[in-house]
């Protein structure tokens, strides 16, 4: 499955990953729209976290032993077996925040507006998503995994 | 004699355990036979979903936790409204209330709990119930169409009585809960949490009585409720009563086997019972729970359905250890978002309580020996899973313990060995990037 990578030591913390996510999620694709003319923000489903000069982004990497499948209470979170990808069912989800409790990096969220969980979707099946396409530091990749099992890319990225 | 239908893996009980055990077995094992037989009539369905059902929210097709061709997909025989009457250990078969018999090769025993009724006066009359299926939903929803009128006693004010009471209360039902210890939710909330679910359950007009039991179900003549007598000789009236004192293990199946059972079916690392080849998960059985340390009853639907998945992974010849559990409660009643895990408040002077609270937003974790042994959040539960799985991992946290209650708290309040293994990343090595994940 394809995956989203991180090279925190060149990540800069400057947050582009969350706004263009935030974006790509937001009804209109217009910064200025989205972010001040059009109701509420639109949440981010990638976090950047950093402390002094240590900073990266994070965000659902589909873990092998996904825990918010197992915790669900409902069925919302499943993996599509396609993709690989864990996916929550906006039908199903009623927001109770169990997936959240599991979640070892916090990646899952709340959207208390709509009362349902929220996470990165890799942008609906788009090939490259909006985070890695605007990292204006290539600290984010894509990469195909060999499988879902596998945490690391079937290609070494190439040495920066 | 008939010839008995030999099944590789019987699977009894189809709700969480059950089906994380089946959908286990078919990541391991695409096609040994697998029958799943329930004495429910439904294909499965979210337990804790019951109470939207009830409430008007969803319809009981909405409430599936699978989708509907699961069971074809997976290539899974289904016996449903059929009750399992009898284990035959020495020749590997069960009986079921049809009289058709069953041969396993391995059996898992998800049979869930079931609830506890006192044996008080009354408890048979018309109007009576408990909430733990959708069948009792089901009563409950047509009472309340025949008796729009009648008023209800919840008898129990934990989980189960606080979700029928806010449902009850979205179909206009007049509630009372009657909670024999001091405060309501005191099992999975401390005191200031249960107190802010009792002022919103009562801002949203249910009564609650507590330090008190009900001794007695009034009914007429007609066997139909009309009330209920409290430990004090107080006497409310109701039209109906709700008996949601909790649960427990379904065990008529297992006693007088040779399984052994303390308060649910005692199991191994592997979900084993004490009879090879016969497993057992989620409310029937006790499995381990990293907190105490030790193998405990904890009937919650994410651990039924992760001891599920380890005995069908073991079932099907994968061997694998539960990574344990304890007792986690995601509540969002009367719209108050709480979660909470493991030890609620310090047991004794060993413990530690750091709390952190501002606004709406209270944070709590309770510590004994640089350990977290349990927390509770309120108001802002994002990324409480950073903190759960530092429960779950033993990780030591006394020098990093204040800022987990922080508003910041991430991966980045953990040391750096932590939040890398989380992130599956690895340092540079040579100037060569190999940072992964």
């Amino acid at each position: 499955m394809r995956k989203i990578y991180i090279k925190e030591e060149v990540c800069i913390g400057c947050g582009l990953c969350e706004v263009y996510c935030q974006l790509q999620h937001a009804s209109v694709h217009d910064l200025i729209k989205a972010f001040k003319k059009r109701g509420p923000r639109p949440l981010a489903r990638a976090r950047v976290e950093a402390k002094g000069n240590i900073s990266f982004s994070v965000r659902c990497r589909n873990c092998e032993e996904p825990q918010c499948v197992y915790a669900c209470l409902t069925g919302a979170i499943t993996r599509d077996i396609e993709t690989g990808m864990i996916t929550v069912d906006e039908e199903k989800c009623i927001g109770c925040c169990t997936c959240m409790l599991v979640c070892p990096l916090g990646a899952i969220k709340q959207d208390k507006e709509h009362k349902k969980m929220i996470k990165c979707d890799f942008c609906q099946g788009e090939e490259t998503p909006a985070c890695v396409a605007n990292c204006p530091n290539e600290a984010l990749y894509c990469a195909e995994c060999d499988s879902v099992n596998k945490e690391v890319p079937a290609k070494s990225p190439s040495p920066f | 004699m008939d010839k008995i239908e030999k099944i590789k893996y019987l699977i009894i009980g189809n709700s969480a355990g059950g089906i994380g055990a089946v959908e286990a077995i078919r990541e391991a094992d695409k096609t040994g036979t697998i029958t799943v037989v329930s004495d429910e009539p439904f294909p499965v369905y979210s337990r804790p979903l019951i109470s939207d059902f009830l409430a008007g929210k969803r319809t009981i097709d909405q409430l599936n936790y699978r989708a509907i061709d699961f069971y074809e997909q997976n290539d899974i025989k289904t016996i449903f409204g059929n009750r399992v009457t009898e284990l035959n250990l020495d020749d590997n078969i069960v009986l079921l209330e049809s009289g058709q018999k069953l041969a396993w090769d391995k059996l898992l025993l998800a049979t869930g709990g079931t609830p506890i009724v006192p044996p008080m006066e009354g408890r048979e009359a018309g109007g009576v119930f408990t909430f733990t299926t959708l069948a009792d939903a089901i009563a409950i929803d047509d009472y309340i169409r025949q008796k729009p009128d009648a008023n209800a006693v919840v008898i129990g004010g934990g989980l189960i009585g606080v979700s029928v009471t806010e449902s009850l209360l979205k179909r206009r039902v007049k509630v009372t809960i009657i909670e024999m210890k001091e405060r309501i939710l005191n099992v999975i909330l401390d005191n200031k949490t249960s107190y802010m679910e009792h002022k919103a359950v009562k801002d949203c007009g249910a009564d609650i009585i507590t330090g008190h039991t009900v001794s007695k179900i009034n009914s007429n003549t007609h066997g139909e409720v009309y009330g209920v007598t409290l430990d004090n000789g107080d006497v409310i009236s109701c039209g109906m009563v709700i008996i949601a004192i909790g649960v427990r293990p379904r065990l008529e199946l297992v006693n007088n086997t040779d399984i052994k059972v303390n308060r649910g079916i005692a199991v191994d690392k592997h979900m084993q019972t004490s009879v090879p080849g016969i497993y057992a998960c989620g409310d029937v059985a006790e499995a381990f729970d990293f907190i105490y340390g030790e193998n405990r009853l904890t009937p919650v639907w994410p651990n039924a359905y992760l001891g599920g998945r380890t005995a069908g992974l073991n079932m099907a010849g994968k061997a694998t250890d539960y990574p344990g559990g304890t007792n986690i409660n995601s509540m969002k009643y009367f719209g108050i978002y709480i979660v909470s895990a493991g030890t609620i408040s310090a047991p004794d002077k060993s413990y530690q309580e750091l709390i952190a609270e501002h606004n709406d937003v209270y944070k709590k974790l309770i510590l004994k020996d640089g350990l977290v042994t349990g927390m509770i959040f309120s108001g802002e539960v994002d990324r409480a899973g950073i903190i759960y799985n530092l429960m779950k991992d033993r990780v030591n946290v006394e020098s990093f313990k204040q800022s987990l209650i922080s508003d910041d708290m991430g991966l980045l309040s953990l040391p750096e060995t932590v939040w890398r293994n989380r992130l599956a990343t690895v340092p540079p090595v040579n100037g060569v990037d190999c940072a992964v994940s």
